[in-house]
């Protein structure tokens, strides 16, 4: 089963949800692989012992201008929907930011001009933590394409975890980032919480999932501060709230310090428990 | 007129609490900004009426039209994003996946495909509270162009500056490194990074900062939570001291951030004479005289 655990908000606590719920199920001997799709910020390696297994660079493709046979007939700039290539009088120009690698110039420019070419884009990282691996999806900064990072760190656990509980912490917000982390999952966990923020986001965070047409639930973090708007409009919405995690100051020490939380705080494992009982036989 | 933008690498640090903060007492001579255009919150704590709304349209999708189809699958053929499946009698393009490109409409030999611009979002120009105006945005669901909208959001703002003759346009920065948070960083003044002491939060800061020194921003540091964790807090001032970095402000873990938002209100209104709004009123000082300089 493949579980995304998303927010609209930023903060609300994916990242703790996914590395405790790794390690805790991995406790049950299950087999479970966790991936930080967060590529602009991953985090889930901070709070988990990890070794390095293995480090693969994550390419993108990019035309790449070869001069010879070019006669600069400015096809390519036509084609290009994003502004990436400029026919200027002597030269073809690409700017390989604002290229989303279609291959349209590529394979339209008339004399094979502008082979595409792999461009190093970030980084997936294998790493072995207690029990179970994690797949760390990490972009090069000044790299805008996170979407296809996302794309390749999922490629990546489907072909070689074959049956596990695959967990994917995904980034923040409600666009394209989020989608491509959410949209091939078997259900989506939206972590929010009891504030006016945790519920302006979480409203957008389920129109998106609505979109998607996908399976979701809500888990409330930081409960009895705050208000009670966010179980108000669950229940409004019929939407499942899994588990409500006590707000405490205890648990933000020890995330502080990039330790997990279930072995020190006991209600904060009863809250795994009850996800892992809305699961039931599927995990 | 100057841009001061907050920003923070990881959500959750404050950042919306201190910029509204710092809006609210700014009052008429700032125009606000929010570029946290996928999960936008200031306009809960400043108040905002919505009073002005604009379609922000952006990008554009394949659309096949299935009387004209002959179900080929040229189009099939050149698309890299997986958008378009074969029906029974025609080929049909799937909105998500589609990037835009228009691949397949420049090869289909039939002129089946055309390309349709899409509403991407809608962008407000608000009136709020302390007679001071906000220029914010919602992301369409499931919406792309992020990184643009964000750009326009702020070109509206500093247009309304300008206009109104305003000193600073306060802009609330959209988290992570990526597309959103580099438009949101482009002109600014001053850059703000708000960080919590935490392993993720410092990891954050380390890298978003980053960004901000390869495009030479200059910028100062708020610390939240800075009791939670001495060691990191350490490791922290250690390497904001060695980049040049000053720390403006260290407000403790306080529930007052939360209890202010819950009655949707900037922590210097919900509280004026507590420690934390004073420090803040504090920062706020430090950060005009900065950019004065």
């Amino acid at each position: 089963m493949k579980i995304t655990i998303a927010s609209g908000k930023g903060g609300t606590g994916k990242t703790t949800l996914s590395t405790n719920l790794s390690a805790y199920l991995t406790s049950f001997g299950k087999n479970v692989i966790l991936a930080d799709l967060d590529v602009e910020e991953p985090n889930s390696s901070l709070f988990l012992n990890t070794k390095l297994k293995e480090k693969h660079i994550a390419h993108k493709m990019i035309p790449k201008w070869i001069e010879e046979d070019c006669t600069l007939c400015g096809k390519c700039a036509e084609v290009c929907n994003f502004n990436a290539i400029i026919d200027l009088p002597d030269k073809i120009k690409v700017y390989p930011q604002l290229c989303h690698s279609c291959y349209a110039c590529s394979e339209l420019c008339p004399t094979s001009s502008l082979p595409m070419e792999k461009t190093p884009m970030g980084e997936i990282s294998l790493f072995q933590c207690d029990g179970f691996d994690l797949v760390e999806g990490r972009l090069n900064l000044g790299e805008e394409m996170a979407v296809s990072l996302i794309s390749q760190t999922i490629e990546f656990i489907d072909k070689n975890y074959d049956g596990f509980i695959k967990l994917l912490d995904a980034p923040p917000g409600t666009s394209c980032p989020v989608i491509e982390a959410s949209r091939f999952s078997d259900f989506v966990v939206l972590v929010t919480e009891s504030t006016p923020f945790g519920l302006n986001d979480l409203k957008l965070a389920v129109e998106t999932m609505k979109v998607l047409n996908q399976n979701y639930g809500v888990v409330i973090n930081r409960h009895g501060i705050g208000d009670d708007g966010v179980e108000k409009y669950c229940k409004d919405e019929n939407i499942p709230i899994i588990t409500k995690i006590k707000n405490d100051k205890e648990i933000a020490k020890l995330y502080s310090g990039g330790n997990l939380l279930y072995e020190k705080i006991p209600h904060f494992k009863d809250s795994l428990d009850e996800i892992i009982t809305f699961f039931g036989e599927q995990i | 007129m100057k841009e001061i933008v907050i920003i923070s690498g990881k959500g959750g640090t404050g950042k919306t609490s201190f910029s509204s903060s710092f809006a609210y007492l700014e009052g008429k001579n700032a125009v606000v900004c929010d570029c946290d255009v996928d999960a936008a919150n200031m306009h809960l704590l400043l108040g905002a009426n919505f009073k002005q709304k604009n379609d922000f349209l952006s990008g554009e999708v394949a659309v096949i039209e299935p009387t004209t189809c002959t179900n080929c699958g040229d189009c099939f053929d050149v698309c890299r994003f997986d958008a378009i499946s074969k029906n029974d009698d025609f080929h049909i393009v799937d909105k998500i996946s589609c990037e835009g490109c228009n691949y397949c409409y420049q090869i289909c030999p039939h002129q089946a495909i055309s390309m349709q611009i899409q509403k991407a979002g809608d962008i407000f120009i608000s009136d709020i509270k302390n007679n001071s105006k906000m220029v914010h945005a919602k992301l369409g669901f499931a919406a792309e162009n992020s990184g643009k909208l964000v750009a326009k959001v702020k070109t509206e703002a500093k247009i309304l500056a300008l206009k109104e003759d305003r000193n600073f346009v306060i802009t609330d920065g959209s988290p992570g490194i990526g597309c959103p948070v580099i438009s949101s960083l482009s002109g600014a003044s001053l850059v703000v990074l708000v960080t919590e002491v935490s392993v993720s939060g410092f990891h954050d800061l380390k890298r978003v900062y980053e960004l901000v020194k390869s495009f030479n921003y200059s910028c100062v540091c708020i610390i939240n939570k800075y009791d939670l964790n001495h060691n990191i807090l350490k490791e922290m001032e250690d390497f904001l001291s060695n980049e040049k970095i000053e720390v403006i402000a260290k407000i403790p873990y306080d529930e007052t951030f939360t209890k202010a938002m819950s009655v949707a209100k900037p922590i210097v209104e919900f509280d004026k004479d507590s420690n934390i709004s004073q420090a803040i009123t504090k920062s706020w000082d430090i950060i005009k005289k900065r950019i004065e300089k």
